[in-house]
């Protein structure tokens, strides 16, 4: 058997879906947590039942892509009951969606969810009452408790076992004679859901009309007769204002709502000072600023300016100021994989080729990966926290003025800000955006956002330039990168509006949820869900990475084994140098090794460390571990032995590094988020574009840096300062005067295609 | 007197005469609950001026003041 749970965005359907089959599936404050429709089992009946959760909706005419597979899984494969689940602090628009759902053939059970937050607070609910008037089982349950579980499973099943018709609300009110009419030409010719499609026919849908095109015209000629007073021949309307009248009229005296008025009016007085006119702004930068010092700052609290230099230095936890909580699991867990791989490499014999392809290929690739987890789950911690409250909704509130001038909306905010973590959920996140142009728009957008995997690449190289000249600061280069993101991102937005997505600005009609105390539970059932994520990327894709990696250098086309620069990978590279030469970072007699590692990037961000690390193993071997320090021995050393021999040179060198930064933020993210997008954008063209898109605005960007780094001679204190600086006066620039902005991009976009 | 949700002032109430935009967007405006008769009250503009927060049928929706103006109000 198999049931459907279906309700509106935001009324604790996930929290359900949980409850009844012990599944962990994430569970937002955020209409549209739920993007595509996930399945679990329910063991407590006769027979097992596949429960399957369905995204939120709020009419079974399809506005989103969302809704369209909430709808197509009801009418097409249809579930033996669709259980509704209805929050009855909010009964009226739940109910909209119920008269819909009761139209179709399928059994229907209604779950009456949140009464007990209703009852504590005074209020009260007939559900009696309500099972009398909709003519379906009606139970009374709290999602979040568990309570009447069974008793809704119970009635779900046996409705199941009895067939049903469905009947619509309008067959009262002044389309009572059309209906009645359409219906019975749809049950003539023997089509199931008579009642769903009568009235869609009526409401003149256009698959509907499209797909019957007979019947449309006979109830054209029907309908042509109804007198619609002020919706002027809008049956759409006209239905949507049966519906509510409907429920005006039969339910208002059902529900007492006491509670209702002060629930509202708490999160008002919440909303009185987190979108209030002055603060509201502020507040949210402060947030946001909170968010990514916890997950990513050295110098936490800013206690480093108390702390006198060479006082305090204890590893991990950190020198001359305390981590954020975020760096010291980094820490913790690098110095973690640290230890094992140096305690398995001394382990284990010398020189043969397992001893390679264990320790420096697999080991070092997979822990790579390991290492950051811990500061990606610190990020979304904080993230579901902000969500699961309900402020996400409000950021897109606030936001969404600001982002309408860069052709997006408000809601657009939360996939985008769920890249700094990954890029992964971050877009299939986009599926709650409404309108095509904006969700590829933002597809497009999600890379730009330097995600966790990214993050061991600006640390690795922040601390090889902050080691080797002592006067640049690797904090300041991570966070060059991020910024340096965030603009590109702004402008490819302005870009693609004008040329290659275009499309209107997308509407924005958008529910507020109440604020609610964020759960525990939902917190560690999401936060678990990204560890096995990682933890499964890192088992499969990665070590299948690492491996073929690992073997491409450390043999040569004829399999005998040898240098890297000797090795199939070393010679395949060399093929390409040249096309990176213009981007600083193909030049020298190491070059071939950076492009190997942009190469690997484009599989997985991860690889790009850990590529440069299998080089300087298998190269510098010994001098490798003379770099003491265990924190540095793994990455950092070796990036910096890979870059030794460019680095002479250091008006060049330097630029070239960033350009090399530059293209890991910019190109083609990683298989995962390719496969991602790729769901997402629909379709193998729209893909190819993206990519193509991608890797373009890589080269540009990355040619940009370079020679910019290199014309200006800038020192290298200058460096990062001026780029975060030149970003910072792009975005304001273009936020002031973003048409302008725009001519000037497109004619060298233009110049880009006539080449 | 009739006007535009747009130009409420903050808490202002009235009840809904029509919803004159069309398409998909008068369908998802129709499908939130603004329909003919519903009391609406204008709660606040966001920081920048845009989008609204609005209240009906016991709940919380935000619109973009370009939205606002297709719905008619009757004061």
């Amino acid at each position: 058997m198999k049931f459907a749970l279906a309700g509106n965005p935001n009324s604790g359907k996930t929290t359900l879906f949980n409850a009844l089959t012990g599944s962990t599936a994430h569970v937002g404050n955020w209409p549209g947590v739920t993007v595509d429709k996930r399945t679990g089992t329910y063991k407590k009946l006769d027979e097992k039942v596949e429960i399957v959760d369905l995204p939120g909706i709020y009419s079974l005419s399809p506005y989103t892509p969302e809704e369209i597979v909430s709808r197509n899984f009801i009418l097409d494969e249809k579930p033996d009951c669709v259980i509704n689940i209805v929050d009855v602090t909010n009964l009226e628009r739940n109910l909209y969606l119920t008269t819909q759902l009761l139209e179709t053939d399928t059994p229907v059970v209604i779950a009456l969810n949140m009464t007990d937050a209703l009852s504590k607070a005074g209020g009260r609910v007939d559900s009696a009452g309500l099972e009398k008037e909709l003519g379906v089982p009606v139970t009374e349950i709290s999602a979040l408790k568990g309570t009447n579980l069974s008793e809704l499973m119970d009635k779900a099943y046996k409705a199941a076992k009895i067939d049903r018709k469905g009947s619509s609300v309008i067959k009262n009110g002044i389309l009572s004679s059309v209906y009645d009419k359409v219906y019975k030409l749809y049950e003539q010719n023997g089509i199931a859901d008579a009642a769903f499609h009568a009235v869609k026919l009526i409401e003149k849908d256009e698959l509907e009309t499209k797909k019957y095109p007979d019947l449309a015209e006979e109830a054209g000629s029907l309908t042509s007769e109804v007198d619609t007073g002020l919706f002027e021949g809008d049956f759409e309307g006209v239905v949507a204002d049966l519906r509510y009248k409907y429920i005006e009229h039969k339910f208002s005296g059902l529900i007492k709502k006491a509670e209702q008025e002060r629930a509202l009016s708490k999160s008002d007085r919440i909303d009185r000072i987190l979108t209030h006119k002055v603060w509201g702004i502020p507040i949210f930068l402060a947030i946001m600023l909170a968010v990514f010092h916890l997950t990513f700052s050295e110098n936490f609290l800013l206690l480093g300016l108390f702390i006198k230099e060479g006082t305090f230095d204890i590893p991990i936890l950190g020198t001359d100021a305390l981590n954020s909580p975020g760096v010291i699991l980094f820490n913790a867990m690098d110095w973690l994989t640290a230890t094992i791989g140096d305690a398995v490499s001394g382990a284990m014999p010398e020189g043969t080729w397992y001893t390679g392809l264990i320790c420096d290929g697999l080991l070092s690739g997979v822990f790579s990966v390991l290492s950051f987890i811990p500061q990606i789950l610190v990020l979304f911690l904080f993230l579901s926290i902000l969500e699961d409250s309900g402020y996400m909704a409000r950021v897109a509130f606030i936001l969404d003025r600001a982002f309408r001038k860069f052709g997006l909306s408000g809601k657009a905010f939360m996939p985008l800000i769920m890249c700094f973590g990954c890029a992964v959920p971050g877009i299939m996140a986009t599926r709650t955006l409404e309108n095509e142009a904006e969700r590829k728009r933002t597809v497009m957008l999600a890379p730009f956002f330097s995600c966790g995997a990214k993050l061991p690449i600006w640390a690795a190289f922040g601390g090889v330039f902050a080691l080797a000249y002592t006067n640049l600061n690797a904090t300041l280069i991570v966070y060059s990168m991020y910024i340096l993101g965030i603009a590109v991102a702004v402008l490819a937005s302005l870009l693609l509006k004008k040329t290659v997505v275009k499309g209107e600005t997308p509407p924005f009609i958008m529910e507020l949820p109440e604020y609610r105390m964020p759960q525990f539970k939902n917190t560690m059932i999401y936060l678990w869900q990204k560890l096995k994520h990682y933890i499964f990327r890192a088992a499969t894709i990665i070590t299948g990475a690492v491996i073929v990696i690992w073997f491409l250098t450390s043999f040569n086309f004829r399999l005998q084994m040898v240098d890297a620069e000797f090795s199939i990978i070393g010679i395949i590279s060399k093929w390409f140098t040249w096309l990176f030469v213009p981007l600083g970072f193909g030049m020298g007699d190491k070059g071939w090794m950076f492009v190997v590692a942009a190469f690997t990037g484009l599989i997985a961000k991860e690889m790009v460390v850990g590529t440069l690390g299998v080089f300087a193993g298998i190269s510098e071997d010994e001098a490798l571990e003379g770099s003491a320090d265990y924190l540095f021995a793994s990455s950092l050393g070796a990036v910096m032995l890979a870059i030794g021999g460019t680095l002479g040179d250091i008006d060049v060198s330097v630029p070239a590094m960033f350009s090399f930064m530059a293209f890991n933020l910019l190109s083609v993210p990683c298989m995962a988020a390719v496969a991602a997008a790729n769901g997402e954008l629909g379709g193998k063209k729209n893909t190819l574009t993206a990519i193509a898109f991608w890797m373009i605005t890589a080269y540009a960007v990355s040619l940009a840096v370079f020679w910019y780094g290199v014309f200006f001679k800038v020192s290298v204190v200058a460096a990062s300062v001026v780029l975060a600086l030149i970003v910072a006066a792009l975005i304001t620039l273009a936020v002031l005067k973003y048409k302008g902005v725009i001519g000037a991009k497109s004619a060298v976009k233009q110049s880009i295609k006539g080449e | 007197m009739e006007k535009t949700l747009d130009l409420f002032k903050p808490d202002e109430k009235g009840r809904v005469k029509a919803v004159c935009a069309e398409g998909k967007l008068r369908r998802r405006i129709l499908d939130m609950g603004v329909t003919p008769g519903v009391e609406i009250v204008m709660k606040k503009a966001a920081p920048l001026g845009d989008p609204l927060e609005i209240n009906l049928r016991g709940y919380s929706l935000s619109v973009r003041k370009s939205e606002a103006q297709t719905i008619l109000m009757e004061v």
